[in-house]
This record gives structure tokens, sequence and C-alpha cells, in this order.
């Protein structure tokens, strides 16, 4: 097969990403002009294996699948200078996050499977508490991530932390606690 | 004046400190800070990563019981203050909630405590607090990324280089250092996640403090200073460097220019040892 060849099938998506590129067009990527100035502000470039204007050239040529298993969705930080920089006015920094969105759908790989955990102890603590409790979210999050050892990491920190008068050890429950559980549960249905 | 506050999980917990001192520069200046009843998390940077609408239904909840109170609404950690701030306007632009009973109206402005202090008060009125000059520190301030970033969320005038706190530092009697490293990224949650990507950007912000000849570095975020506080000794240890940098919020260095009590108090919850340099120059 000629690399024209390729390139053509490559930009017709596979059924499943269809929709998925739809909605990724929302966010105005044929914009992109390739000025390359996201990619040289971006903090993070030295970690990332596709470049952040890469990301969007990828996009604008229908490659999803290898925008979403990259490291570079990971390994964004969102401190959001992408965004805050580009002259056509495309948000990158929530092109990161559709991203990340389908990534944690499809299944993250092992490298940042980290995050994706962090994530979810991080909102289960919210909507078991209406508020984020950094204590036990800290703990839930260093057992799952990384078991008995990843708490041993954490403890002296944590210790000292919770000495220093840092931590709040016990979390509160608020009456709205179910209003936020609301939230959660409309839109798991949705 | 009275103004709503968000205070957000942190300053329940990690960033106590700069919840203290914020409310005691507030009595200084005669601002009263009504706490939003019955609070919650604004999603952080959790929820935007997982789903756009639990990002704007958890930030909505806490707007609609702003609205209800009818005043301006003062978020001092810049991951709140930009989740509302990205909530208010995807809000307006019609984007509709999940889960959430009331409607959003929208009668206030959210806004990050070091602007709505220099904009309400200024020069003239910050000045004539002091008790205690802060002439002989070296302050660097530190904004990082939330405050300011992007411009079109956090309605930022100059999102590349913000004044805020160098005016009222400087209103305070610091001779504030200028720096290029004052919006870059401290990495954030990486810290956790990807931890030794995390520590490359704290050690890039330490290196460049230093380079411009700072002995201090000044925040009004609740996980800049997290970073730059908490994991200095690990971030040294890696490199085999031994300075020290104390990490001050700039709601604490007000409180010990105005003479407030407490300054000790919130100095013992730092990590990175923060009061010797402060004694050396007479000022504890």
């Amino acid at each position: 097969m000629s690399s024209i060849q390729t390139h053509v099938e490559s930009i017709s998506p596979a059924n499943g990403q269809a929709a998925e590129l739809t909605e990724l067009k929302e966010l105005n990527i044929s914009f992109c002009y390739q000025c390359e100035k996201c990619t040289n502000g971006c903090p993070l470039t030295f970690a990332m294996d596709i470049m952040p204007h890469q990301v969007i050239h990828n996009l604008q040529l229908g490659l999803v699948e290898e925008v979403v298993n990259s490291d570079t969705i990971w390994v964004c930080a969102s401190c959001e200078t992408c965004t805050t920089r580009c002259p056509n006015e495309i948000d990158i920094a929530h092109v990161m996050d559709r991203l990340r969105q389908h990534s944690i759908i499809r299944g993250v790989k092992a490298a940042h499977r980290q995050a994706p955990i962090f994530h979810e102890t991080f909102l289960s603590s919210v909507r078991r508490f209406g508020r984020m409790h950094e204590l036990t979210m800290a703990v839930e999050y260093s057992l799952r991530s990384e078991g008995v050892n990843g708490l041993r990491k954490q403890i002296r920190l944590g210790l000292e932390m919770m000495r220093r008068g840092k931590m709040k050890i016990i979390p509160g429950r608020w009456r709205a606690g179910k209003e936020v559980d609301d939230i959660f549960r409309t839109i798991k249905r949705k | 004046m009275k103004v709503s506050y968000y205070p957000g999980c942190s300053l329940e917990g990690t960033a106590r400190e700069y919840d203290e001192s914020l409310k005691a520069v507030a009595r200084n200046l005669d601002v009263e800070l009504a706490e939003l009843p019955d609070w919650t998390c604004c999603g952080s940077s959790s929820a935007h990563v997982t789903s756009d609408r639990l990002a704007v239904s958890l930030a909505a909840r806490n707007l609609i019981l702003a609205d209800k109170a009818g005043l301006d609404l003062l978020v001092p950690c810049a991951a709140c203050f930009q989740r509302l701030k990205a909530a208010e306007k995807a809000l307006k632009s019609g984007v509709r909630t999940a889960g959430v009973k009331d409607k959003y109206i929208g009668s206030f402005k959210i806004i990050h405590p070091a602007d709505f202090i220099w904009e309400k008060f200024g020069e003239k009125v910050i000045a004539g607090k002091v008790k205690k000059s802060l002439e002989k520190l070296n302050p660097v301030c530190y904004y990082g990324c939330l405050i300011t970033r992007p411009p079109r969320i956090t309605d930022s005038t100059n999102p590349e280089d913000p004044q805020s706190m160098d005016e009222i530092l400087r209103s305070l009697g610091a001779p504030v250092k200028n720096w290029s490293f004052k919006t870059d990224c401290c990495g954030g949650n990486l810290v956790l996640t990807h931890t030794e990507l995390a520590k490359k950007l704290i050690k890039k912000i330490f290196d460049m403090a230093l380079e411009a000849g700072a002995d201090s570095i000044v925040v009004g975020c609740p996980m800049c200073h997290s970073n730059l506080d908490t994991r200095q000794k690990e971030v040294l240890q890696d490199n085999g460097q031994a300075y020290h940098i104390p990490i001050y919020y700039f709601t604490e260095l007000m409180g010990l220019a105005f003479g407030e009590p407490g300054v000790e108090k919130w100095l013992n919850k730092h990590l990175t040892e923060a009061k010797s340099l402060l004694k050396q120059n007479n000022l504890l």
C-alpha cells in the first residue's frame, strides 16, 4: 500500500471514532495553522510524546486513537498557557480534557493509571462528604495507586502535616451532601 | 463592606493558615466575610477531567448559593476561583447543569482576594495600616496558573505579568523583585500522579527566584504553596542543593505588616521553616 493510501485511510475515522470526532470538531480545531505557540509555551513538553500543536494536527487529520493513547494528555498539568496564547482562540487545555475523558472510557495505559485513580478518589471523596477530605483522600489514593508501599512513601509527609495542624482529621458532614450526590447520580444516568 | 466567602476544601486543611490570615487581613480592612452556608466542593481539577457537565454542575450549586446572598464572592483558592469563573462563563453561555435544582442568575462578581484588596483599597489604605514595614525582605510574587489563566475565563487584564500581589507587597514596604517565572506552573496535582515531573517544575521556580535575588516567595494559591513548601526538602535533597526559601501567603505578610498577633501560629504550619528570615529582620 502506498503511503498516500495509508494516509487517506487514516483520515476516514473508524466507526467508533466518528462520534468522538464530531464532538472534538466543536472545539474549533480546524482553526489551527500550526504556529506552535502552544508547544513553545508548554512547561511539560520534555515529558510529552506528541507535542501540543501535533495533538491538534492529528485531530485535524482524524488520528484520534494516537492522541487518546498518548503520554501527552496525562502529563499535561492543565496550566492553561496554551489556551491563553493561542492566536486562534482554540481552548487547547479543554481539548486535553476531552481527550482524557475519552481515554478514561477506553482504559488508560499502565504508565499513567495513577492519574485516573487520583481523580476517581478525589471525586468519590466529594461525593461521600460534599467536600473533599484531604486526609482520607490521600490515604485512599496512596493505597489504590501503589498499595502499602504507596502509603509508606507518603506517610512521613502526611504525619508532619498532621503534627503541624495542616490536616483536618475528621471529615465533616453537610446537609448539602445529598445535593452533591444528586448531581453525581443525575450525570451517571445520562 | 461585606462580601460572600467561599474558602474551598484546602482552606479547611492544608491551607488553614491562608484562611486564618485572610480573615485577619479582612478584619483590619473592615471587610466582613460571609461564608456561603453549606458550600460544597467546586469539583477542582478532577471534575473537568472526567465530565464537562459534572464540572459545571458542582460549581453551579455554589454559584446559586452566592446568588441568594447577593454579594460579590471572594475565592482565595486559585483552582476554586478558576473553576467557579469557568462555570460562570459556561452558564451564561447557556450550558445546562444536571441535578441542580435552582437556576443561576449571576448577580455578583467572583474575585480573588489579591485583586479584591488591591482594587478596592489600593496603596494609600494598605500603606496606612502598616505597623512594621517589610522593607528588608526581598520577595518575588508567584501567581502560578489559575489566578490569571485563561483570561477569557478569569477576566485577567494582564495574564502574563499580573501585578496585584506585587503592588500589595510594595505598599507594605517590600522591594519586590521582578522575575520571569511569576506565572509558570508548579505542576499542580502532578505532584501526586507524576511526582518526578512536578519536582522538575518546582526546582525551576526555586532556581529562578534565587537568580532574581529573592529571599522568599509569596503566593496566593494553596496548591502552589503546598508544592513549594511541603516538597522543598525533597527537591533539594534530590538535587544536592542546600538553600532555603520560605513560602508565604501574601495574606500572612499583610497580617505581619499590620501587626497581627497570630503570625507565628500561621507560620508554624509551614513545613519549610518560615520564621528565621523574619526574625533576622526584626519583624518577629
